[in-house]
């Protein structure tokens, strides 16, 4: 067999596992591989300008397309400029694989140029890593991460490779042998259990679903929908949900959690059986655990089997993948119904129904006729529809796109959930938009994030990746304002960003190479929104000028029970009606 | 709160220890006792952990330990269903005069003497944690120079092995 580099063997070993598209940057310890790429017919490397640009877009790629996304740095500060949406991906539960060069084996440990220990920096942010320092190890390695990190519940393998493995001589075998002996990932759920599930959803007066992203990653939405019309229960889906369940769909009560929906915030205190399907029960979702749902048990369906039971005992446990448990569900139920036994949730709908008309989501457009931050990101929405992508970076206008933007599809909606990684939105809407290049993809961005990860849009400019950016600026850190608002008397401590001032994000655009628009006022939105779609050139960057003042509503302050919800300043819900209690 | 000993078989390769210290301290779980080294499987090592936390935090260890890919099989070996060893180094200062009084304990608790010279004695003994922590008592009057201890090691009673399916299944 003909010899070959380690670097020839690592570009042949993500050729052989399907890899089309890496972002990265080259540096010194990962420099041989550069080399080879630069030949490859298979793999388009885009060259990011941040290793956090990198790591983002990945995960932005692997969420729409369902694959696994490729980003690479070299050793020491491109490693470790990668920590950040390796975690990003290890909270979300995103297929990825990152591999970074690192010094050659005799360096390693001297404290050499450029040396950072990544793979023990990121033992608690991976599912799994290597380190690998012999060339002949290339291949099992990388075979071995894409398995890892796109099977069981998804998720980051870092793989570290030294400079002299990829320069050493090396055979190239594929498919090489895997050897997990300790991974066996639970797919199939227990049948005995699924049956116990059946019967008490059959059982139950006011059940949930209670949907997380696990739906989304499993590609269960169908079979959600299937088993949410079969039984008639209604459907909540979390932050990380958005789009497994149609938000058009009438069982559809919306988010719940810190700003969730009434309905949706309501029906879980209120029900007596939760279905949590793909979901982990996060402290975003559940407010103060003690007194969260507390009159209901609880169905919990996950393909990660310490998330059964880490925060809320299951009376059911079930560990497999979402849609093949749904189906199995879909199945016994069908069969419980064909014997006359189904669940009636007739009073359960009609309080639900009652919360849903009483506290719909709403805003008010400010007084001194200026913008409206939920105007401009309901309108981004309707006027894009359901077939658009939206990433969203962390923060006021993060929650607003999860609450005014309608999803109907899963894998339309992008955000960084667990971690709540501001400046997430740019780098993943890249990401999905070389992953998805027919669909209109938008970044919905705050002035905050934006002007953290902001670089990338000249590789956006440079590659011909043309996203949308409608930037969500209110001068301010606005989430965490509205706080200081809310809980530390209006002392604004460094919140103002003073973005009226600088930086111009139209001239930014322009510097970029985008297209850059400003728009002011509630009758320039529609045609602004209009004009950045028809221009696909280039980027566009719509800097939306909004009221600073505007809150998330309604809100669970952070700690309190979800029943303390309020869905407008000091107005919380009745829960009952005198004449229902 | 109570003491529970896990027996973890992992892959034998570089970092797995890491791994797993990285994870109770990340976890906040506090490891009492550890102890590694080879099994009867060549690149299988046994991990004797033991850990001082109540039933449903021990269940999130063994399922985030079960997460780690290198870990191969977690068993939990109830105390009193398995043989548990501590190994035992000590230094004990002696002369003319307590000499034999130390030797006598020493024979006492089945212990050995490994060294002696002039002004002190270095006993070796093994045990269970109680054997140990009672013998460390009676010496601690004569005076402990130096000690240095393993952590446990415990196999179940009876022919199963820990291992029996895990590594034949691979």
């Amino acid at each position: 067999m003909a010899e070959i580099t380690g670097a020839q063997s690592l570009i042949q070993s993500l050729e052989s596992a399907g890899v089309d598209t890496v972002f990265g940057i080259p540096g010194g310890a990962i420099l041989p591989a550069y080399d080879p790429m630069m030949d490859s017919k298979k793999l388009r490397h885009i060259l990011v300008r941040h290793e956090q640009g990198a790591g983002h877009a990945a995960e932005g790629y692997a969420h729409v397309t369902g694959r696994v996304g490729v980003c690479m740095a070299t050793s020491g500060p491109g490693a470790t400029n990668l920590v950040t949406p390796i975690a990003d991906a290890h909270m979300d539960s995103i297929p990825m694989v990152a591999i970074t060069g690192q010094v050659p084996s005799h360096a390693i440990g001297t404290d050499a140029f450029q040396e950072a220990d990544i793979r023990g920096i990121t033992f608690p942010i991976t599912k799994h890593n290597y380190l690998v320092t012999k060339a002949d190890d290339i291949p099992r390695a990388i075979a071995e991460a894409f398995h890892l990190a796109s099977t069981g519940r998804p998720g980051p393998v870092l793989v570290d490779i030294s400079k002299d493995a990829l320069n050493a001589k090396t055979t190239f075998n594929w498919p090489p042998v895997m050897n997990l002996p300790g991974y066996h990932p639970t797919t199939k759920p227990n049948s005995k259990r699924v049956k116990e599930a059946a019967d008490r959803i059959i059982a139950a007066k006011k059940p949930i679903l209670y949907v997380g992203g696990g739906v989304i990653r499993s590609n269960a939405a169908k079979e959600l929908l299937q088993l949410a019309e079969l039984t008639q229960i209604p459907v909540v889906t979390t932050l990380m949900a958005r789009g497994a369940f149609p938000d058009s769909h009438p069982q559809h009560l919306g988010m719940p959690g810190m700003h969730g929906s009434v309905a949706a915030v309501g029906s879980l205190q209120q029900s007596d059986l939760l279905i949590a399907l793909g979901t982990r029960f996060d402290d975003r979702v559940t407010g103060q655990l003690s007194s969260f749902a507390p009159e209901a048990d609880v169905i919990h369906v996950d393909i990660d089997p310490a998330e059964i039971g880490k925060n809320r005992f299951a009376h059911v446990p079930i560990v497999g993948d979402a849609k093949e448990t749904i189906i199995e569900l879909i199945a016994v139920l069908k069969d419980e119904h064909k014997a006359g036994r189904i669940g009636n949730y007739e009073a359960w709908w009609a309080n639900l129904n009652r919360l849903r008309t009483e506290y719909p989501l709403g805003y008010d457009h400010p007084t001194d006729g200026s913008l409206s931050p939920q105007y401009v990101i309901e309108r981004i929405g309707a006027i894009n529809g359901p077939d658009a992508i939206y990433a969203a970076g962390v923060g006021q206008h993060q929650m607003w796109a999860a609450q005014f933007v309608k999803y109907e599809k899963p894998g339309t909606w992008l955000n960084s959930g667990g971690l709540g990684t501001m400046g997430y939105a740019i780098p993943a809407a890249m990401g999905a938009k070389v992953g998805a290049p027919d669909k209109t993809v938008w970044a919905i961005d705050g002035d905050g994030c934006f002007q953290m990860t902001n670089q990338e849009l000249a590789t956006c400019t440079i590659n011909n990746i043309p996203i949308k950016v409608g930037l969500i600026n209110n001068n301010a850190l606005g989430m965490v304002r509205q706080w200081q608002s809310l809980f530390y008397n209006n002392r604004y401590s460094n919140t103002d960003l003073n973005s009226n001032r600088v930086p111009d994000f139209v001239k930014l655009a322009d510097a970029y190479g985008c297209h850059g628009l400003r728009c002011e006022t509630r009758e320039e939105v529609d045609k602004t929104i209009e004009k950045a779609i028809e221009l696909n050139d280039a980027p566009v960057v719509i800097d939306f000028v909004v009221h600073k003042d505007a809150m998330v509503w309604p809100m669970v302050a952070a700690g309190m029970s979800n029943s303390e919800i309020k869905f407008a300043r000091d107005l919380a819900p009745q829960w009952m009606r005198s004449d229902d209690e | 709160m109570s003491r529970h000993t896990l027996s973890v078989l992992v892959e034998d390769q570089p970092g797995v220890l890491a791994r797993i210290a990285s994870l109770f301290a990340r976890r906040g779980f506090n490891i009492e006792s550890l102890a590694v080294g080879p099994t009867e499987a060549v690149g299988v090592s046994r991990m004797t952990i033991v850990v001082n936390v109540a039933e449903s935090p021990l269940e999130q260890v063994t399922k985030q330990l079960n997460k780690l890919i290198n870990v191969l099989k977690i068993v939990e070996l109830d105390n009193s269903a398995a043989v548990q060893r501590e190994l035992l180094l000590v230094k004990v200062k002696a002369d003319s005069k307590t000499r034999s009084a130390i030797l006598e304990t020493v024979s006492l608790f089945r212990a050995k003497v490994v060294d002696v010279a002039p002004d002190a004695i270095t006993i070796e003994a093994t045990g269970n944690h109680d054997k140990i922590q009672a013998l460390l008592k009676v010496l601690e009057e004569y005076g402990i120079k130096e000690l240095v201890q393993s952590g446990m090691v415990a196999i179940g009673r009876g022919a199963k092995a820990v291992s029996d399916r895990t590594l034949r299944s691979n």
